[in-house]
């Protein structure tokens, strides 16, 4: 028999274990980032936004150094990613949610999620058999392929995730005033969706762009600037995620530095694109 | 009046063609972008088990699997068994640390928790997931690595030497950079995806659920473990493969920490190595297509792995959600 | 009116009345759900509450049980007593008297998880009790008084869920029976089921209350007559009249009874 007090005793007990076991888990997180904001703000400075990284001996002899081609690297890198994902992903979470009855749609949406599960390792590699090899050498486009393979499923079910919020009355309005399917599509539904659509970028967009893996083997990495700019897109690019892990495992301390202050760049970054995509999600519902 | 009729007559048939036109190229333009993305699945199997063709060819498919050798220097024989086993028992020890913490952490939030602090909560759980894999190596590497050193595996090194030098072996390098280390680091990565999927399970139980436990005369806690956790079992396991599947494929970080040794056995603390981080290791110094050939094959065989673990996740789902299918 | 039982209850040492509301309101927020309630229950006799929707009688039923206690924003004012005890006085244990005053939902929601036999003695469970010869005696017990056990007694090992819902329905009872209450409240019991299975249910009330102090909700007019010794009318949150059944339905003393009754709302 167990009495009350037994029984009372190990309700607190559990509650107890819950809240240490919270606080276990959201220690390290607060700690990970105090460190990398600590570290890494010491060696944020103008030069760190207008300098190339060049060889290990420039920051060994403490001359000027930086990582304004990674930054921009980045940034081309990922937009490319962008605009070529964007469309197969909008296109897949149309035709998964306007055309539900097409025959397709239970293959898609299994391949969706498997490529979703997929380790984006592996999306690179794919991406080098498919572009590094034909082209010869590596590219910004084949890191921005890789990364469009990440982005893609993750667009893809935002979109139908959005597109289906939208009530069937939208769309019987517009097919009552004549509208073929294809305007009711484009012109009601779509931009009724927009913030759910949006949204879905940004949180592709902030994936990939934390993403090492894929780009180590296609846009390889480069400690400078290209000559001109069609180098970001043919030749090797740096990357922040690519730059940080080669920084972090380099033998040089001042190198190290630096990978503190990209890891800053890059968390500031990528957080800033999910918190922006958590307020416009919650303003949608406002609305 | 006849006029506007008339009008309309004549506009019909123009406005018929446009409309069933532009309903064609736009549904063909969209199945087109739809077929891409099962093409693209496709083409993964289909790259990956062509790249690999040269070193299955060379030591056969089970001897690929089996052989524990990788020497891309000397000998330049390949076989995949290190990075396996590697991998198996760095993602499940992860998934066993991981596990408990992280349903405590959803049933906390959705329990007991008000709702403005479950909500904080949560979203600093999300947040984990959020930071890049890289960030969270740059900080191991620093200072959790040294840390854990310096805290348990140098204490416990000499404790064993001391006393029990036979375990020595077992235990291994206490440098700090080695399996130990690395999979503490999955374990937290892993979290907020058993966490979100059990908080999610939690959600769905109905309330009469609750009641009926409530009306027997059950204790706050004895509701969640009579009448909830019971329920929502299904989408706990989901989570849990789900995590699973994750701590495979998770690369940056664990490669950052695992210390990098291609021979098993493994220890403990000791280095160690996984699929992911031996393709990121060598991947880009591959000496010859043989060791190239060779890392796409590791590739090929995470890739079946994270296959099956989805699968099974997607069935186990199904078999022991109440509610149906619900979607991860 | 006469009971058969009538001529029992002073020799069995019970008060006549089991369980007694004074001046009972609850209320969520700023809206009030029942307001100054005083009512008896009845020792083994069954109490109906009826009334149109939203009248506030299964916000009453669920005050006898402290299920309130639940709601976030719910606000308390009055007695319950049970056996003279305000069971919401400071000093009490809602767990325990939840143990004596046993609740049968509207949804039966046997633990889908369990089997018949688990689902049963869940409630002895909890208490610790794991002598399997006790469990199995208990089990059997409260099937047959929910005259469940000649239909389950092969498949106690069988999932919860796996029974129609009627036979659900008379699980959840069982459920109920076994812990022993001394009071059974129930929230439209019926509604949710077939003729039939009501039926049953109707039979088991009435063998149920030879024994125990049964409260029952409904929004079924005739299933009240058919089962109930007593009646209570609630409307708009206040208790309009409580009566002899017979009584009630044939010469109500309020208006407003009245016109419920002969349908001209609710």
């Amino acid at each position: 028999m167990k009495t009350l007090r037994q029984r009372n005793t190990r309700d607190n007990l559990m509650v107890g274990l819950l809240y240490a076991s919270t606080i276990l888990v959201l220690t390290p997180l607060v700690i990970i980032i105090g460190y990398v904001i600590v570290n890494g703000i010491s060696t944020i400075s103008i030069e760190f936004f207008t300098q190339e990284l060049g060889s290990p001996s420039r920051a060994m002899q403490g001359r000027p150094t930086g990582l304004v081609h990674t930054i921009l690297g980045t940034l081309v890198v990922d937009s490319m990613a962008l605009i070529m994902a964007a469309p197969l992903g909008l296109g897949a979470g149309i035709m998964l949610s306007e055309y539900p009855d097409h025959k397709l749609n239970p293959l898609l949406r299994v391949m969706n999620d498997t490529l979703n599960g997929m380790p984006a390792i592996l999306k690179g590699l794919l991406a080098f058999a498919l572009v590094v090899k034909p082209m010869g050498a590596f590219s910004g486009l084949a890191g921005g392929v890789a990364l469009a393979f990440v982005m893609i499923p993750i667009i893809a079910r935002a979109t139908e995730s959005a597109l289906m919020t939208i009530p069937w009355s939208i769309r019987e309005a517009g097919l009552a005033i004549g509208l073929p399917r294809w305007r009711v599509v484009l012109s009601t539904v779509m931009p009724a969706a927009r913030t759910g659509l949006v949204t879905g970028f940004l949180i592709a967009f902030a994936r990939a762009a934390g993403e090492a893996a894929p780009l180590m083997f296609t846009s390889f990495g480069n400690n400078y600037l290209p000559n001109r700019w069609t180098g970001m897109i043919f030749g090797p690019v740096d990357t922040l995620p690519q730059r940080l892990y080669s920084l972090a495992i380099s033998p040089y301390k001042e190198w190290h530095a630096m990978g503190w202050a990209a890891g800053v760049v890059l968390l500031v970054f990528v957080l800033g694109l999910f918190f922006t995509g958590r307020v416009l999600t919650r303003q949608k519902f406002k609305v | 009046m006849q006029h506007e009729q008339t009008d309309t007559i004549v506009e019909k048939p123009v406005s018929i063609i446009y409309s069933w036109l532009g309903d064609r190229i736009f549904l063909t333009i969209v199945v087109a972008l739809g077929l891409s993305i099962i093409l693209l699945a496709g083409a993964m199997a289909w790259v990956l088990t062509e790249e690999s063709g040269m070193a299955l060819k060379e030591f056969g498919v089970i001897g690929f699997l089996t052989g524990t050798t990788w020497d891309p220097g000397v000998q330049f024989l390949f076989g995949a068994l290190p990075f396996i086993a590697g991998t198996l028992i760095t993602s499940v020890l992860a998934l066993a640390i991981a596990f408990y913490p992280a349903v405590a952490v959803a049933i906390f939030i959705a329990e007991y928790a008000p709702r403005w602090l479950g909500h904080i909560i949560e979203n600093l759980v999300h947040l984990i997931a959020a930071v890049p894999s890289v960030v969270i190596g740059i900080w191991g590497i620093f200072v959790f690595a040294p840390w854990m050193r310096d805290t348990f595996y140098y204490p416990i090194y000499e404790w064993a030497a001391n006393h029990h030098p036979s375990m020595l072996p077992i235990l291994g390098s206490p440098i700090g950079y080695g399996m130990a280390t690395a999979t503490i680091i999955l374990a937290l990565m892993i979290i907020p995806f058993t966490t979100a999927l059990t908080r999610d399970a939690i959600r769905q139980v109905p309330k009469e659920q609750r009641e009926a436990a409530w009306a027997l005369g059950a204790t706050k806690w004895e509701v969640i473990r009579m009448a909830v956790i019971p329920y929502s079992r299904g989408g706990i396991m989901a989570g849990a493969i789900l995590s699973f599947g994750r701590a495979i494929g998770e690369t940056m970080a664990v490669a950052m920490l695992i210390g990098n040794n291609n021979n098993l056995p493994f220890s403990v603390m000791g280095p160690a190595a996984t699929m992911p981080s031996v393709i990121v290791n060598e991947f880009r110094e591959a000496v010859g297509n043989l060791h190239l050939s060779s890392l796409m094959a590791i590739g090929l065989v995470l890739f079946v792995v994270s296959l099956i673990v989805n699968l099974v996740a997607a069935y186990v789902t199904r078999k022991l959600s109440i509610t149906g299918g619900q979607s991860i | 009116m006469n009971n058969p039982g009538d001529e029992n209850q002073g020799s069995t040492g019970i008060s006549a009345i089991r369980m007694e509301a004074r001046n009972l309101t609850v209320k969520y927020g700023t809206v009030t759900g029942v307001k100054n309630i005083s009512m008896p229950v009845y020792n083994e006799k069954a109490t109906a509450l009826i009334g149109p929707s939203g009248c506030g009688k299964t916000t009453f039923l669920r005050a006898l049980n402290r299920m309130h206690d639940l709601t976030r924003n719910a606000v308390i004012s009055g007695e319950v007593l049970l056996d003279g005890n305000d069971i919401y006085h400071p000093k009490v244990n809602p767990v325990v008297i939840r143990r004596k005053i046993g609740m049968v939902f509207q949804k039966p929601t046997p633990f889908p998880t369990m089997s018949i036999f688990d689902n049963v003695v869940a409630g002895l469970k909890l208490v610790g009790i794991r002598d399997k010869n006790l469990l199995n005696e208990v089990c059997e017990r409260a099937l047959r008084q929910a005259a469940l056990w000649d239909e389950v007694k092969d498949r106690l090992t069988s999932a919860g869920g796996s029974i129609s819902g009627g036979q659900q329905q008379r699980l959840s009872i069982a459920r109920a029976l076994a812990i022993d209450p001394e009071v059974i409240l129930m929230d439209e019991p019926t509604s949710s089921l077939d003729p039939r299975s009501s039926s049953k249910i109707e039979e088991l009330i009435h063998e149920l209350k030879e024994k125990y102090a049964i409260v029952i909700v409904t929004h079924n007019m005739q299933q009240a007559a058919r089962v109930s010794d007593h009646t209570a009318f609630f409307y708009l949150g206040e208790l309009i009249e409580f009566g002899p059944t017979e009584q009630l339905f044939t010469n109500p003393a309020h208006q407003r009874t009245e016109e419920y009754l002969t349908g001209k709302f609710g």
